[in-house]
């Protein structure tokens, strides 16, 4: 369980987080969601230590990440996995040199036991076949498994997604949110997924924080998000295509029976 | 005024973290053998392609110059052999090898920078820069002594080469100059201001592109002002090294 607390952060004069309070829960997928620039990038770098929020709290299971020292945090690092919007994997490692690489850096497993885990860990996302090749040999959604498959090597407790759907199609957008939500239910890991595909709000959104502006406007679960009266979500809920194809649809449904 | 000084700070910071202790001495050890590799075995062929001709138009243009009944004729040997020594092998070859290695590295790191590689391996809880730039440092620092006996042997083959196809001087004469007043310390000047050199062509090549904040155009810049700086800062420290070392 991931909590914070009064999130404040700004750069320079321009405030882009502002007293945030959440709550993301184990062994479901946490989504945050809002336009762009909204801040929901920034939150995801507090959360993972790349940005220090000035005010605030962010509860790793209760112990304070921006209170800890450097070790402390080393260790927590390696409990956390982040699957990044253009999946950053390494150019000049094979796919499976890319996966094996947290192990060969952190794990005492002999290289064998290392090979076997990054084997398996690509198995899990169908991936076995492309163990050889290199991440420009790949399609954008395989290197997004792969990324995956990185991610969940060293077994972690949190994973991050940032944007895990950005230039995918749809199908492949669908794979990739049912691969994250099923290694989420089966590793039991606190999943935090920044997004504002509205695909993966319907499909995977157990637990939704709504941010606007730097506050957060609204949050709830992915069954109460078109239930809600809040103005702005609502705004960005019909602001989404495939909402606004839903809604083109059904006014030319209208016309038509006329 | 407060710009450089920033500068000089956060590239006194980088350097901090990057002289820190490794994680996993087998993955660095790993990356400097490919460092070695990449920076010091790929520059050879340019080492000595440059240096083979640079060696024979010194040797033609002192012929050529400083010809006269008054002076000996192993002079050319012994001017082409103090120039190669002295200054080339050293500081133009490293001023020849900040365009290729520091560009490289600079637009290298900034590629990852852009692509997030940097934040995966930092939430990954890796010491990022001193992964990447220490085994860079290492890496050339190691290398660049062979480079500078490449360069000192390729330009005196190009020097001779004068001599047997060209004709413009007595390879005997030349030979001779070549051994004329051998002054051993020099070759040792020659490694020392290269392992400077070196170490600045790889350092601040790495904080240009570690720094990079941006998208292609950051990238394209970083190396530039990569080159630049270190060219810049090898011509200033030759100097002090040259007045040290003299």
């Amino acid at each position: 369980m991931i909590e914070i607390k009064s999130i404040y952060k700004s750069f320079e004069d321009r405030i882009v987080l502002d007293d945030i309070n959440f709550t993301f829960e184990n062994g479901k997928t946490n989504l945050i969601i809002g336009q762009s620039g909204s801040g929901k990038t920034v939150l995801m770098k507090c959360l993972v230590g790349l940005f220090i929020p000035e005010k605030g709290e962010v509860l790793y299971d209760g112990r304070n990440l921006i209170t800890m020292g450097k070790k402390e945090k080393k260790m927590l690092r390696k409990e956390m996995g982040m699957i990044f919007q253009s999946a950053a994997l390494f150019d000049s490692l094979s796919v499976l040199d890319n996966v094996m690489f947290p192990l060969n850096m952190f794990s005492n497993k002999t290289y064998r036991e290392r090979v076997k885990r990054a084997q398996f860990c690509l198995d899990r996302v169908n991936l076995i076949d492309a163990q050889n090749k290199y991440p420009g040999e790949i399609s954008g959604g395989m290197q997004k498994r792969v990324a995956i498959a990185r991610a969940i090597a060293l077994q972690p407790q949190y994973l991050f997604c940032d944007e895990p759907n950005s230039g995918l199609d749809p199908k492949t957008s669908l794979i990739i949110d049912e691969l994250i939500h099923d290694i989420t239910v089966e590793y039991h890991m606190t999943t935090v997924i920044n997004t504002h595909d509205m695909n993966s709000v319907l499909g995977i959104g157990e637990s939704i924080l709504f941010i606007y502006q730097g506050h957060k406007e609204w949050e709830g679960t992915k069954d109460e998000v078109f239930t809600a009266t809040n103005e702005q979500l609502n705004k960005f809920i019909f602001a989404s295509d495939l909402l606004q194809k839903v809604k083109l649809e059904q006014i030319r449904h209208l016309d038509f029976s006329k | 005024m407060v710009k450089p000084i920033t500068t000089l700070g956060q590239y006194l910071t980088l350097m901090g973290r990057v002289f820190s202790r490794p994680e996993r001495f087998h993955m660095y050890f790993k990356q400097y053998l490919n460092e070695m590799a990449q920076l010091g075995i790929n520059s050879v062929g340019i080492v000595l392609l440059i240096s083979f001709f640079i060696g024979a138009v010194i040797c033609i243009q002192i012929k050529l110059n400083i010809e006269s009944p008054w002076m000996p004729r192993f002079v050319v040997g012994y001017t082409t052999r103090e120039i190669l020594l002295l200054e080339f092998s050293s500081s133009i070859m490293c001023l020849i090898l900040a365009g290729k290695v520091g560009s490289n590295i600079a637009s290298e790191l900034g590629t990852m920078r852009v692509t997030q590689q940097i934040d995966a391996l930092e939430i990954m809880g890796v010491n990022s820069a001193s992964y990447l730039i220490l085994p860079k440092i290492l890496g050339l620092m190691t290398m660049i002594p062979f480079l500078v006996i490449f360069s000192i042997f390729a330009g005196i083959i190009g020097a001779f080469c004068t001599a047997w196809f060209a004709g413009i001087t007595n390879a005997t004469d030349l030979e001779y100059g070549f051994q004329y007043s051998f002054v051993e310390w020099y070759i040792w000047c020659s490694f020392i201001k290269a392992l400077f050199f070196a170490f600045i062509i790889a350092s601040v090549s790495a904080f240009f592109g570690y720094s990079v904040e941006g998208g292609s155009i950051a990238v394209g810049k970083a190396s530039t002002d990569a080159v630049v700086s270190s060219s810049v800062l090898i011509l200033f420290s030759d100097l002090i090294l040259t007045q040290l070392l003299s």
